[in-house]
This record gives structure tokens, C-alpha cells and sequence, in this order.
């Protein structure tokens, strides 16, 4: 079942081609990162990227995002090689970065308050985009805590809110960067299936970082592990599985055999 | 004990105990009038000097609010300025510090060759003692913006000006609020040192002014108002705290 990649695409949107990253880098000899990255990503495709702790993860998505420069090599997005925040991006990390001041509604309404073109038509258009804000918070499952502040509601329900603060602009590229890992199994296997929902709505490209394989398998297309830093893809397996996956598929076969395949990957590479 | 009456009882207990012992020790150890007044004799002065009080208190409060102003609105810039660019730390923290450290009495004399006797030297004293926790604390707000927050809002294309705005200003709330109670009692200080120096008016020329003719109650009365008028002014920003700033302590402490 689980097939190792042939060829990748002639057009990926994006295209991550031979990148290093070493920080501190001006004695030469600050921490290596990432050497020598390559991944492909198809429009509207989900991939997961796995790996040990430390092995550059995180330091990949600001590449892709451009918030850092690669010392080696590059990523193109759309086409365009990135040397600047891309600005088309939607991000959620482990903590969800919510703001205080602001409830629920508002922080889901932030992005467009930033991003171009509904920046400038803001100010005229504040109550169509207030119902979209609601429409997506009552899919995730949050309708009536709209007015709600982050710190009322609970840790899952704060990490639904940062889902949707990071998909209201219908971003093309999504970056996730351990969105689930503070929550506990069962509130995280809900929201597998949230994101699930989501994705299929608008399709946009997502890179999941995750520690989780079975939650790597039930969501993407093709799953990455990374080795030991400095970080390389070291295995590549495609997810076959139609979609909608339930939680159900997660307990069959040829389910756990991939989930057991990415598995072994990972301890050659912690052994290595 | 943890009785919440008795616990918003507790504070006027200990004030009115506090007070009645003093005249008691005034009492049995027929302690002079010019070496420790008693309570009553200081009510007495005050009601006797009510209105010429009246006048001073009213120049001090200004004089504090005008210098406490200009405090805010240059440590608020100062702050921002400090907080949000690594460049302007690094070129203005060691001036900044090296002035903090000059004790501000020591410049109320050149301030009175530069301005002469009156009211700028008093109200550039407050300003110049109340600004520095005022910026320091506003860029400790800015500088502590979680840098994943800033990753989500450079994604979206949000300029440096727009993080500040957005994230920045709001997160150092909190921080502002903290530094305006402690710099309203310190433009107090500020204000009250210039005028026993160098002024004609507001009770720190008037305690001078008393104490010159020995009428020592009456210098009482003058720390008294003086007292009262600091714990008012820091009750109206913890107010404003609460109100503002609410989403900080988890809306723990909204009162009614
Ligand atoms: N800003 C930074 N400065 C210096 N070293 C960093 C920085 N960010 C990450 N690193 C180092 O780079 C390596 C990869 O980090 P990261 O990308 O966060 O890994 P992961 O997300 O896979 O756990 C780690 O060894 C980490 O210590
Ligand atoms: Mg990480």
C-alpha cells in the first residue's frame, strides 16, 4: 500500500529545491538546520511533514513562508522564487496565539483587517465579512461563543478559533505547525475531522507538521519524514485513501500498515 | 478571616487604629506640638487654613497633571519607539539609564536659573522624575510580542507599523497602566520637591512656608492633602486599569 514517490510534478505550487538553513550563521558555524530539503507540493494538495524534535520542522514552514531566508538553495511559491513574507499565507501553531483583548469574533476577523483586498474595503463591507466570520465559526462548531473572549473558552475550542482565524482570507497555502499537539486524544481527533471538512470546502495547499502519524495518515496526501537535524526528507509515502476518512478508517489495515511503515521510517532515523 | 467584609472593612480598621494611637502617644507623652502634633490639632489646622489649603492643593494638582501629562504622551512615544525597533534601544539605553540615575533634585536648581521661580520648574521636575517607568515599561510590552504572533500577522502581509498598532499597542496596556500608577505618585514627588525649593505657591511652599513660622499642624495638614490627593489620583488610573484592561487579569477582578 504504501507506495514510495515516483517522479514529482513538473509544476508544483510549491517547490521547496535543494534548501539549507543554518542560523547564526556568520562564524559559519551556528546550528545547521536543514540541509539540502527538497519537497514538491501540487496545488490543493495536504501534506504532513514528520520528524524528531529539532530536526528543522518549524525553520521549513518560515522558509516556505518566507519569513526566512534559506542559506542554500530555494523555494518558489505560485511560480515565484519567495524573498519576502508571501502575504497569501494562513498559520496556526501549537498555541493559539489568540488576542486577549479582542473575543472570538474579532480575532477570526483579524486577518482582514490585514490582508489586501479586504483591507481597504474593510471599513464598508465589516458586516458581510462579520457573517462569513460566523458562518465559519459555527462550522467549527463555535457558534454562540462568538462574543466569547480566548481565555473563556477551552483549549480545543481556542485551537478551532485559530483554525479559522488562519482560513478566513481563503488562503491558497495553509501552514500548520503542530496545531493539535496540546490538546487531549479526543478533542484532537474532533478537530481532525474539522480540518478534514475545512480543507475540503476550499482545497487550499496545506503543510501539517505533526508528530502524531495516525493524525499525518488521516489527513494528508502524501506524508514527509525528516531525519535527525541537520533535517532532510528521508521518506516519502503517499496517502491513497478516498476522502471523506473517518475515524473508523484510521483502525483499518491498510491503515495501520502505512501508519506502521512511516513508523519504522522514523525509528532508522532516530537509530541512525 | 477571609470573611470579604471583613476583608473591605480591614483597611479602615487599621487606618482609624493607626490614627488614634498617634493622638493617644500625643496625649500621654504630652508630646510638644512643633516636635509631633496630634491628629485633632492638625484637623484644626486644616479646617482653620481650610481655604488657603484649598488654593495650593488645587496649584500642586494641576502642576502634577500638566507635567504627569506631557510624561505620558512623550513616554508612550518614547516607549513605542524603544519597544518596537532594536536600533533605537540600542542608541538611547545607556542615555536613558545614566539619566534615570540622576537624582531629580539635584536638577530643580538649574532648572531655576533656566526658568526662574514658579510653576514650570515644578511641573518639569514631575515630568522629568514620572516619564521613565512610563517608557520602559511600554517597551517591555512591545518587545514581548510572541513571535509566532508576529510569524501569523508578517504572513498576511502586515507591516511593521501595522504590528505595533494591532498587537503591540493593546499587548503594552496592561504594562502602560502598571507604569501611569506608580508615575502619578512619583509626578507628585516630582511637583511637591520644586515647589518647597523654589515657588510661591502649592503645599509644598506652603509646608515651607509654615514650618519658616513654626506652625508645624499646619505642615501636617499639608502631608495630609498631599496624601489624600496621591491615593485619589492612583485610585482614578487603577479604576481605569480595571476597565481597560480587564482581558489581562482574565476578567478576574470586574468589579460589579
Ligand atoms: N531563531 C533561531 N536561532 C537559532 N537557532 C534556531 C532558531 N530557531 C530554531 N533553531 C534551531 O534550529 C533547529 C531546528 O529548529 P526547529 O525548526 O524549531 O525544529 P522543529 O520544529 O523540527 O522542532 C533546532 O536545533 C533549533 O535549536
Ligand atoms: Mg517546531
Amino acid at each position: 500500500m504504501a507506495a514510495e514517490s515516483g517522479a514529482a510534478p513538473a509544476n508544483a505550487f510549491v517547490d521547496i529545491d535543494r534548501v539549507s538553513l543554518r542560523y547564526g550563521a556568520r562564524g559559519g558555524d551556528g546550528t545547521l538546520a536543514l540541509d539540502g530539503t527538497s519537497i514538491r507540493i501540487e496545488k490543493g494538495e495536504f501534506i504532513a511533514v514528520v520528524g524528531p524534535s529539532g530536526c528543522g520542522k518549524s525553520s521549513l514552514m518560515k522558509l516556505v513562508s518566507g519569513l526566512q531566508r534559506p542559506s542554500a538553495g530555494q523555494v518558489a511559491v505560485a511560480g515565484s522564487v519567495v524573498n519576502g513574507p508571501l502575504k497569501i499565507v494562513g498559520m496556526a501553531f501549537q498555541n493559539a496565539t489568540l488576542l486577549p483583548w479582542r473575543t472570538t469574533l474579532d480575532n477570526v476577523l483579524l486577518p482582514l483587517e490585514i490582508v489586501e483586498p479586504h483591507a481597504s474595503r474593510y471599513r464598508q463591507n465589516r458586516a458581510q465579512y462579520v457573517e462569513g466570520a460566523r458562518a465559519l465559526l459555527e462550522q467549527v462548531g463555535l457558534k454562540g461563543f462568538e462574543e466569547r473572549y480566548p481565555w473563556q473558552l477551552s483549549g480545543g475550542m481556542q485551537q478551532r478559533s485559530s483554525l479559522c482565524r488562519a482560513l478566513i482570507h481563503e488562503p491558497a497555502l495553509l501552514m500548520l505547525d503542530e496545531p493539535f499537539a496540546a490538546l487531549d486524544a479526543f478533542t484532537r481527533e474532533d478537530l481532525w475531522g474539522v480540518l478534514q471538512t475545512l480543507w475540503l470546502a476550499k482545497r487550499p495547499t496545506v503543510i501539517l507538521v505533526t508528530h502524531d502519524l495516525r493524525e499525518a495518515v488521516y489527513l494528508a496526501d502524501t506524508v514527509y519524514v525528516m531525519s535527525a537535524r541537520p533535517g532532510r526528507v528521508v521518506s516519502t509515502t503517499r496517502v491513497p485513501f478516498a476522502r471523506p476518512r473517518t475515524l473508523d478508517d484510521t483502525f483499518k489495515p491498510e491503515f495501520i500498515e502505512i501508519t506502521h511503515h512511516l513508523r519504522d521510517q522514523i525509528a532508522k532515523v532516530r537509530n541512525a | 478571616m477571609s470573611d470579604p467584609r471583613l476583608l473591605k472593612l480591614l483597611p479602615w480598621i487599621v487606618l482609624i487604629g493607626f490614627f488614634v494611637a498617634w493622638e493617644a502617644v500625643c496625649r500621654i507623652f504630652a508630646v510638644p506640638v512643633f516636635i509631633l502634633p496630634a491628629p485633632t490639632q492638625i484637623w484644626a489646622a486644616f479646617v482653620q487654613y481650610f481655604w488657603p489649603i484649598m488654593g495650593h492643593a488645587w496649584q500642586t494638582l494641576m502642576t502634577t497633571l500638566v507635567g504627569f501629562g506631557i510624561a505620558v504622551a512623550f513616554g508612550l512615544l518614547l516607549g513605542i519607539a524603544v519597544g518596537s525597533s532594536r536600533a533605537v534601544y540600542e542608541a538611547l539605553y545607556p542615555l536613558m539609564v545614566g539619566f534615570n540615575a540622576i537624582p531629580k533634585v539635584a536638577v530643580v536648581p538649574i532648572l531655576i536659573i533656566w526658568f526662574g521661580i514658579g510653576t514650570v520648574p515644578a511641573i518639569i521636575t514631575a515630568f522629568l522624575i514620572s516619564f521613565f517607568p512610563i517608557v520602559v515599561n511600554v517597551a517591555t510590552g512591545l518587545a514581548t510580542i510572541e513571535p509566532e504572533l508576529q510569524d501569523v500577522l508578517r504572513s498576511l502581509g502586515a507591516s511593521k507599523l501595522q504590528i505595533i498598532w494591532k498587537v503591540g499597542v493593546p499587548r503594552a496596556m496592561p504594562f502602560f497602566f502598571a507604569a501611569l500608577k506608580v508615575a502619578i505618585t512619583l509626578a507628585f514627588v516630582g511637583s511637591v520637591i520644586s515647589e518647597t525649593v523654589a515657588s510661591n505657591s502649592g503645599v509644598g511652599y506652603l509646608m515651607m512656608a509654615a514650618n519658616a513660622n513654626l506652625n508645624v499642624p499646619l505642615v501636617f495638614a499639608g502631608l495630609v492633602v498631599l496624601a489624600f490627593l496621591g491615593v485619589a489620583l492612583y485610585e482614578v488610573f487603577a479604576f481605569l486599569e480595571r476597565r481597560i484592561t480587564f482581558w489581562a487579569t482574565r476578567g478576574n477582578d470586574i468589579v460589579g
